[in-house]
């Protein structure tokens, strides 16, 4: 028997799948999916391409409404959704960012090897559990005014590091130089605010974790090199954390308002998460002045987080930071809409790229990425489930071209949360990871079972697939050691 | 005795479904169950409350906003919700007093964070007894 999504989607190729735009009626443009066959029976149960049409109505979006292989349903938009759309008469969206603003991902390097790590990983995760604030309900150990906060959000990973967390050189290969410009708290709520100050500095909980891991595949050896990863058995660090309650108020707020906006600019709309507002209106612009500070938030929680690592890395070991080489590989957001500047049939175009759980992956001699990634282009850090491995890629031209400078963010969900602990016992969950040779942290045993490998698509699969369509490019592979859950 | 709600299973979510003789009390199921997913409401005392006023644009609206702002006293007060009071419900208002108490790690056990209430498959249904139903992003 066919399946039932062969009558619906178009073959492009073995990993690029069209909807059409005569799907649904209202979609402005087609849908396209970067899948494997294997992988669209998974999303075609989740009616995912539903949210792919509905993406497609909305005013002025060009090109493709673009779906990512880790893509699963989200609310409203799917999530590993790309939307671009016209700056001059398009909309902004805050749901096309997501809840948790700037959720992203940052990857460190040390010059440990595993030998050296492996006899002293449960002292180093449990320093680590303490040093670095996690899981529900949590509150940081930075204390700061609500006018202090405001400092945050314009200044971004800057402010960190003029309060100690970190260095200058951190901030040069981050997203942004982690502070986006045009952050306005001003149009930030004061409840956002209220419930982003006792969150700064802290993992959170859900699918955010920190995780001790180690090189086991090199792909691309000179572009490794310059991301100062030597060789298979080296350690690296990274930290998965975004705008914590803050950034969820932001984007509350600014659905309730932007569903206003949606009838005084009359646009026509398939589900209500989808409210948005013209780019350039008045309530766009304030969405996109508050997004900024969000984003910001995220990335001074990045920046502290990554302070703290260092501190218990040299505590653990007895070196120093520099004797252990712990430097800040990138940082980059997946979860963020941005204005960039695009060539669309021989002209030049202003659009406001939407990234749900999409990494940004531009390609070599971009203006945007620093200096020492210039050649190569732009590290992209898709972590994968905690029982299965991560991966370091690169942006690429192929990327400019037909996802707007985006690729996949991680393994994307198949089974839900409910489903995972109903099969799953968090407690089982740290057996069968003991067995795999890593160690767990958590304070919640039911998260754990929510998070574990069986409730992933394999992220190995999902990266295969966007190396394979040439949309990234993979550098390196690391498996987990240890980790820190929320 | 009916149900008064139920927890509905969704990929990268979940949702509820709230059910009650009129809107009033299925707005307050729909905060129960939204508590329930926070941790177990037995374990929760009625020891202090907060009363909350909203207006918004609609019913659904007001449904969701209504859930925000309960998450919203979650994490900046660290109060768990067990009874509601809605004292006032029509199209654009709602006046509300919620009982509960401060999170106490003793005796609370937390479950899920919850990000936010959302309006995909908002639904406020005032047919045959009333029945709503919210996803929340967790």
């Amino acid at each position: 028997m066919p399946a039932p999504w062969q009558e619906i989607l178009k073959k492009i190729d073995d990993y690029r799948w069209e909807i059409p735009q005569s799907y649904k009626e209202g979609m402005t443009v087609p849908g396209l999916i970067f899948a494997s066959e294997a992988m669209l029976s998974h999303i075609w149960e989740e009616q995912v391409f539903q949210q792919v049409a509905n993406v497609a109505f909305i005013p002025g979006i060009v090109d493709h409404s673009l779906a990512m292989p880790d893509i699963h349903w989200g609310y409203g938009f799917p999530i590993g959704g790309v939307a671009a759309t016209r700056v001059r008469d398009g909309v902004v969206s805050p749901g096309g960012v997501g809840f948790d603003i700037n959720c992203g991902v940052r990857l460190l390097r040390t010059n440990l090897t595993e030998e050296e790590v492996r006899p002293k990983i449960e002292q180093l995760i449990a320093d680590l559990f303490v040093n670095i604030p996690s899981g529900l309900g949590s509150t940081g150990k930075i204390r700061v005014s609500e006018k202090e906060l405001d400092k945050v959000l314009v200044k971004g990973s800057y402010w960190a590091i003029e309060k100690g967390y970190g260095e200058a050189k951190d901030i040069i290969v981050t997203e942004e130089s982690g502070g986006m410009k045009g952050a306005n708290p001003d149009k930030v709520t004061s409840k956002a605010k209220k419930r982003g100050i006792p969150q700064l500095g802290t993992l959170g909980s859900g699918n955010h974790f920190l995780e001790v891991e180690v090189v086991d595949e090199i792909y691309d050896q000179e572009a490794a090199m310059t991301m100062g990863i030597g060789e298979v058995g080296q350690v690296l660090v990274l930290i998965h954390t975004g705008s914590r309650g803050f950034g969820h108020q932001v984007c509350s707020d600014y659905v309730a308002l932007l569903g206003g906006a949606v009838k005084k600019y009359g646009i026509n709309l398939p589900d209500r998460q989808l409210a948005c507002a013209p780019v350039l209106s008045p309530e766009g612009q304030d969405y996109l002045a508050a997004m900024a500070c969000a984003a910001n938030y995220a990335w001074t929680n990045r920046q502290c987080i990554t302070h703290w690592v260092r501190e218990s890395f040299v505590k653990v070991f007895g070196k120093s930071q520099k004797e252990l080489g712990l430097e800040q590989i990138y940082d980059v957001a997946h979860n963020i809409a941005k204005i960039e500047e695009y060539t669309i049939k021989d002209k030049k175009l202003a659009l406001c790229v939407h990234r749900k759980g999409a990494t940004r992956a531009f390609q070599a001699g971009h203006p945007d990425i620093p200096d020492v990634y210039r050649n190569i282009g732009q590290p992209v850090l898709i972590p994968g489930d905690m029982g299965r491995c991560s991966y370091v890629a690169l942006g690429t031209e192929l990327a400019m071209k037909e996802t707007f400078g985006s690729t996949c963010h991680g393994a994307g969900r198949i089974q839900s949360r409910a489903a995972a602990k109903r099969t799953l016992r968090g407690a089982d969950v740290v057996k069968t990871l003991a067995a795999k040779g890593i160690t767990v942290k958590t304070d919640s045993m039911g998260s754990l079972a929510e998070e574990a490998s069986e409730a992933y698509k394999d992220v190995n699969e999902v990266v295969d697939i966007t190396h394979k369509a040439g949309i990234s490019h993979k550098v390196i592979r690391a498996i987990p050691m240890g980790v820190i859950k929320g | 005795m009916e149900k008064d709600f139920e927890i509905i299973d969704h990929t990268a979510d979940v949702g509820i479904i709230a059910y009650g003789a009129d809107l009033s009390q299925a707005f307050a199921n729909a905060a129960r169950a939204l508590f329930s997913l926070i941790t177990e409401l037995d374990d929760v005392e009625e020891i202090l409350h907060r009363d909350i006023e909203l207006a918004a644009l609609d019913q659904e609206s007001l449904l969701v906003e209504w859930l925000n702002e309960l998450i919203y006293l979650f994490d900046t007060e660290n109060i768990v919700f067990k009874r509601f009071d809605i004292t006032k419900l029509n199209n654009t208002q709602l006046k509300a007093r919620s009982y509960g108490e401060k999170v106490d790690s003793s005796k609370h056990r937390l479950k899920t964070g919850v990000k936010a209430a959302t309006y995909h498959m908002l639904k406020v249904d005032k047919g045959n007894g009333c029945k709503v139903q919210v996803l929340f992003d967790i």
